[in-house]
């Protein structure tokens, strides 16, 4: 039996017709074709299908399709606006914050909701924030410094736009 | 084209693969579909040791969305021969059949069984589940040593033992060398089996042209052309027919090194179905049937004087195969065989390896290869010398380095060296550790008796990589070469085309190689595509791994453009109406000498190649250039880490205060990727000294079968690591260039063990295992004080 919902995904909003038991991961990569979320474990540990939904980063891989009836989500093709990248993934660029990738989305959508909840972000929070995001290839030191490097600009452009 | 003056290499560029990877438009393999594709599902074995007696498909072939289901037997007449391994390291090893599914027996927990076809993912899951198979669970050999005492039970009856082969190596007359020696220090060491975890899991997808014969396979993996190769002996497909392209590819460490059942599965399947075959590999499955790394016993002796100057080395090795033999899993031991003498002197040196089938996940290389376990045995033992000599760990290490070298140099493991200068990196990284204050802070913990307690450890290595001159694999019994080839194309419009052979996972060659060749042609670097990962693409190629592509592929990607650099310079004589010695070619223009004004950029003579309207005579249209190049040497980088722990005395946790890599890996092409390199590979080695282990019972069962109980480290786990480096070229290529993906990997475990011995060296501690969980460090404690008030 499908089941019908209705969300927001990136600004657009789509219905559907899901399986009861396809999970949220699924639906934004296979039913959405958005394939930039990953998956890299079947246990919910690794947060590589990190997304926001309603502002907050969540495993999309914890939750089904269905449960995201009547929400509001971003995913990381969501994140750049009109050709401009986001401070975050800027400094993931400027930073050397990522190798193989594959661990990205998921680390820039966490570090989006860490940054939303908390600007005055230290060292040691950041790397506290990412405990459920794993990355193989960085040692994740050139993450934490692009996360710090983009609440910093973020930071500030808070201050000008508040002037 | 546009010319620039500055130089590339050396600064560091930003990453030009960022940009799709950071907004989620990287296509990794799960990432592509076919329309009316199928879904593969394996059924694997729940034992570890187990004859088939029957497999029934019945009920899985008529579920819904079934399309087809496949047992071992049922496929046996698809293969044209067994999966390949490529490396028999001895005449007489042995090498059963390993089948893409298994047909009699089951050898390992998550060997399979049988597949089952289906329209969509959900639907083969289901169905596999539904296969039945009836098994006679039979005795398993899972412990090495007791895998090769008399009686137990065989992992593949028809050979008549567990043991593969025994490949020894001697230089001098170590026999006579540790008769004569005053000092013999013995050591044992296990080295505990890891799971690599790339962070993406495997996946294939095969699409059939079923009237012309063709296949197109894309496939997570490190080695498509090998894969290509390996494909064709397995199946009788021929290699002309068989496409393979390795897109964004998820991290690697070894583990998609391989040629997997999965590969030649979809193959089989797509060609008996004529349509497309999906599987994407779950993590769970991904820790059964994904090989394993590192799993050695290694009993380690050094002859030395009384002052602790080395004489000799001596080493037995059993190193475990799991149950059947892979691509290269008897040769990846061997690949540290020459380095169980480390960056140190001596005259004489004998190692000897035994390999052991086991009823466990088959190895094969994981990040380092042979050389993590070299370095662990070779870095802990220094360590014991020098205990037993009255020396400090720095010491040790400085009287035993081979001295300062810019010329091949022989080392006692047999190799001939290319530049070091060993001492040199340990000074660095001693200043860079502040060595002095934390000796202090150590004392000051020690007379207080604190509960946390300070240690600091050594690691200082010599690896070798650049895989591999092609005369040495033979010498070594490899089945293939280990050339790489690029090559380098002028567009009539100035851009510049550069196809490589080896295949990135995350290394960053499309920033890497488009410095080279953008200094070399003196065009800017965005002018400059690398395009790589595809059979069709780039015909040549022997793939990524060995931390080769810089110094094997990045050679020729340099060796081709200088091609280019030499065809155009006959166009830019015949324009400028002088003889070729009387041009000066700088920053991608050439100048007549004397009259800098006339002159000729690289793309003005790409645009005349191409209208050939005027060439010199003879001179072929257009400008493409190929270079294949094949070592004459390995290249091999060094340096010293520095690990300082704390120690909770109290509850065993260990905690990395400080950790200094100081590395040499030639002439850096670029700071930033350098960096992450190493950075990366320390933390890897780091987890491997605290957090991780591939656990079996003793019915073969993995423990360790999921990433909620296999200790990959998050963020707050690791620390922050100070990288520090020298830069000494390497003579073995006119780069300069050794190579960094493995360094941190290879040297890191010994130091941050090394770190807690020390710590806990005034309980009396010289040993204790790995990984160094809180409770192994809190019975090691224990029973060192138990010991001590005996
Ligand atoms: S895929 Fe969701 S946590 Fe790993
Ligand atoms: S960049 Fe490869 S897993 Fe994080």
């Amino acid at each position: 039996m499908l089941r019908h919902i209705s969300l927001t995904v990136n600004g657009t909003r789509h219905d559907a017709d899901v399986e009861p038991r396809q999970l949220l991961v699924y639906f934004i990569r296979e039913t959405l074709g958005l394939t930039g979320t990953n998956v890299g474990c079947d246990t919910s540990t690794c947060g590589a299908c990190t997304v926001l939904i309603d502002g907050r980063s969540v495993k999309s891989c914890t939750m089904l399709a269905v449960q995201a009836d009547g929400r509001d989500i971003t995913t990381i093709e969501g994140m750049a606006r009109n050709g401009d990248l986001h401070p975050i993934q800027r400094a993931f660029h400027e930073n050397h914050g990522l190798q193989c990738g594959y661990c990205t989305p998921g680390m820039i959508m966490a570090a989006a909701s860490l940054i939303e909840e908390n600007p005055q972000l230290s060292e040691e929070s950041v790397r506290m924030g990412l405990e459920g995001n794993l990355c193989r290839c960085t040692g994740y030191q050139n993450i934490v410094k692009a996360i710090l490097a983009a609440a910093e600009e973020i930071r500030s452009s808070a201050r000008v736009s508040s002037r | 084209m546009a010319q620039v003056k500055e130089r590339y290499v050396g600064q560091s560029v930003k990453r030009k693969e960022d940009a799709e990877l950071i907004t989620g438009q990287g296509r990794y393999t799960e990432d592509i579909s076919i329309p009316g594709m199928l879904w593969m599902s394996v059924v694997r074995s729940p034992f570890a040791n187990a004859r088939i007696r029957s497999v029934d498909l019945s009920k899985a072939r008529v579920m819904d969305g079934v399309v087809a289901a496949f047992s071992g037997k049922d496929l046996a007449g698809d293969w044209a021969a067994p999966m390949l391994m490529a490396w028999p390291v001895t005449e007489d090893i042995k090498n059963p059949p390993h089948w893409p599914l298994t047909q009699d027996i089951a050898r390992y927990q998550g060997d399979g069984v049988a597949v089952v076809v289906a329209e969509s993912r959900a639907a083969a899951a289901d169905a596999a589940e539904a296969v039945e198979v009836d098994y006679e669970p039979l005795d398993p050999a899972v412990d090495m040593e007791a895998a090769i005492a008399d009686g137990a039970p065989l992992v593949h009856e028809d050979i008549g033992t567990n043991k593969s082969y025994t490949w020894t190596l001697t230089n001098g007359d170590p026999d006579k060398v540790f008769a004569d020696a005053p000092v013999v220090v013995k050591e044992r060491y296990v080295i505990q089996r890891q799971i690599p975890n790339a962070i993406e899991p495997r996946a294939v997808l095969v699409q059939p042209s079923p009237a012309q014969g063709e296949f197109t396979m894309w496939s997570a993996t490190q080695i498509p052309h090998i894969v290509r190769v390996a494909m064709t002996i397995t199946t009788g497909i021929p290699e002309s027919k068989l496409r393979i392209i390795a897109p964004k590819v998820g991290g690697g460490f070894g583990s998609k090194l391989q040629v997997y059942p999965e590969e030649a599965l979809c193959l089989a399947l797509a060609k008996r179905l004529g349509r497309a075959v999906k599987w994407v590999e779950t993590r769970s499955e991904n820790y059964l049937a994904t090989h394993h790394g590192r799993d050695q016993i290694q009993e380690i002796e050094f002859a030395a004087d009384e002052d602790g100057k080395i004489r000799g080395y001596r080493c037995r090795i059993l190193t475990n195969m799991g149950a059947y033999l892979m691509i290269i899993t008897p040769g990846t031991p061997l690949l540290g065989a020459f380095l169980y003498c480390g960056p140190y002197g001596g005259e004489a040196y004998h190692v000897e390896f035994t390999g052991v089938f086991t009823n466990t996940t088959p190895t094969d290389a994981y990040r380092g290869a042979g050389r993590p376990e070299a370095t662990y045995a070779v870095e802990r033992t220094m360590d014991a010398l020098a205990r037993r000599v009255g020396k400090d760990p720095v010491e040790i290490r400085r009287i035993n380095f081979i001295p300062p070298f810019t010329e091949p140099t022989p080392s006692p493991g047999g190799l001939t060296l290319d530049s070091g200068n060993y001492a040199a990196t340990l000074d660095r990284a001693l200043e860079l550790a502040g060595y002095e204050d934390l000796r202090k802070e150590q004392r000051a913990r020690r007379e207080q008796g604190t509960v946390k307690q300070i240690g600091i450890g050594f690691s200082t290595y010599l690896e070798m990589c650049g895989l591999a001159p092609s005369r040495v694999l033979s010498a070594l019994r490899y089945a293939a070469g280990g050339w790489d080839a690029a090559t380098v194309r002028l567009l009539p419009t100035g851009k510049v085309v550069v196809i490589v052979g080896t295949t990135p996972h995350g290394q960053s060659h499309v920033t890497t190689f488009a410095q080279i060749v953008a200094d070399d042609l003196g065009v800017p670097v965005d002018d400059v595509e690398v395009l790589y990962g595809d059979t069709q693409l780039a015909p040549l190629g022997m793939d990524t791994y060995g931390s080769r592509s810089l110094a094997v592929g990045g050679v020729a990607v340099h060796r081709a453009a200088q091609k280019v650099v030499a065809k155009v310079r006959k166009i830019a004589a015949h324009e400028l109406e002088v003889a070729e010695e009387d041009l000066e070619y700088e920053g991608g223009r050439f100048a007549v000498k004397g009259a800098p004004d006339r002159a000729k950029t690289v793309g003005e003579l790409g645009f005349s190649a191409w209208t050939a309207h005027n060439l010199p005579d003879g001179l072929e249209p257009g400008v493409e250039e190929t270079a294949v190049y094949d070592a004459q040497n390995f290249v091999f980088p060094y340096g010293a880490h520095i690990c300082a722990v704390e120690v909770d005395t109290e509850t065993g946790k260990v905690d990395v205060l400080k950790y200094v890599a100081v590395d040499d890996v030639g002439t850096i092409i670029n700071p930033q990727v350098v960096d992450g390199q190493v950075v990366g590979g320390v933390v890897q080695g780091i987890a491997e000294a605290l957090y991780e282990q591939a656990v079996y019972d003793e019915n073969g069962q993995l423990l360790t079968s999921s990433m909620t109980n296999y200790e990959i480290p998050a963020a707050p786990d690791v620390p922050e690591i100070a990288v520090g480096r020298s830069e000494t070229p390497s003579t073995t290529n006119e780069l300069g260039v050794k190579g960094v993906g493995e360094t941190g990997t290879i040297a890191s475990p010994p130091a941050v063990v090394n770190a807690v011995i020390d710590a806990l060296s005034p309980l009396g501690v010289t040993d204790i295992g790995r990984p160094m969980s809180p409770e192994r460090v809190w019975r090691t404690i224990r029973d060192a004080k138990e010991g001590g008030a005996r």
